[in-house]
């Protein structure tokens, strides 16, 4: 069941963070000094942290989504059932973690040149 | 295969089981399907180009009048992700409703709140793709 529920949770935090999402690009045209101050926060560590666990959320619902797509449509992926679970993760740790460490350079990089290594 | 609320789940895929019949429940079936393949594209595209290719830091709202929206293209594009993500967020949404919210009224009631609020998203986002001045419009 894991692979259910955390379709769920991730759909249910995606789309929690689609109704911030639309409420604050309106901020854009409706106050955007106040923009700026949330687009600060997104800039944060907080906020690059919770990007990463949003950009987690979504790249699992999109492969999970996509695997329960194939085998659905397509009853002869059954056989492979195994392989797509794990292939889905393969993908998720080998797109999700360079990912992560782009999403996080501002924290990173200057460590970097400090250390005379960028 | 049923979870703890009686959801049918397929054994298989853990994805929802194609509902029997014809009806609208099988029609949101598919329509989510398609959606969400489509929100593979726009919603993975979206998130890559302004978090690897664009930085946070950098999108102030004057960067999104001149730089990002300068072009109807990706006032296009955004338009779509967002409804196409309306549309399968909240489907999704109503699913979980109908999995948690049993009474007939309080499911009634949850629903109606839910399609509101999913209509007031539409209209206020919408309204700022189309009305945000394009002071560097090409």
């Amino acid at each position: 069941m894991w692979a259910w529920a955390f379709h769920r949770i991730s759909g249910v935090g995606i789309f929690a963070f689609i109704v911030l999402h639309v409420i604050d690009i309106y901020l854009v045209g409706g106050d955007p000094e106040l923009y700026d101050e949330v687009l600060a926060f997104y800039a944060s560590l907080p906020g690059r942290l919770l990007e990463v666990v949003l950009g987690a959320a979504l790249l699992y619902h999109a492969l999970n989504g996509l695997r329960i797509i194939i085998i659905d449509l397509w009853p002869r992926m059954t056989a492979y059932h195994r392989q797509l679970w794990w292939a889905s993760w393969a993908i998720f740790i080998g797109v999700g973690v360079p990912g992560a460490v782009i999403i996080m350079r501002p924290v990173w990089l200057p460590l970097l040149r400090d250390l005379g290594l960028a | 295969m049923q979870t703890s609320q009686g959801a049918q789940v397929s054994r298989v895929s853990r994805g929802r089981m194609r509902p029997q019949g014809r009806g609208r429940e099988l029609v949101f079936w598919y329509l989510m399907r398609i959606t969400g393949v489509a929100l593979f594209v726009l919603a993975l595209a979206h998130f890559s180009i302004l978090h690897f290719i664009w930085d946070p830091a950098e999108q102030t709202a004057e960067f999104i009048a001149n730089e990002r929206w300068n072009q109807l293209f990706w006032r296009g594009f955004d338009w779509l992700l967002l409804m196409t993500v309306l549309f399968h967020g909240f489907v999704g949404m109503r699913t979980v409703i109908n999995d948690y919210v049993r009474g007939s009224r309080s499911n009634s009631l949850a629903l109606a709140v839910l399609y509101t609020f999913g209509l007031v998203l539409l209209v206020i986002g919408t309204q700022v793709i189309l009305a945000l001045p394009m002071p560097g419009a090409e």
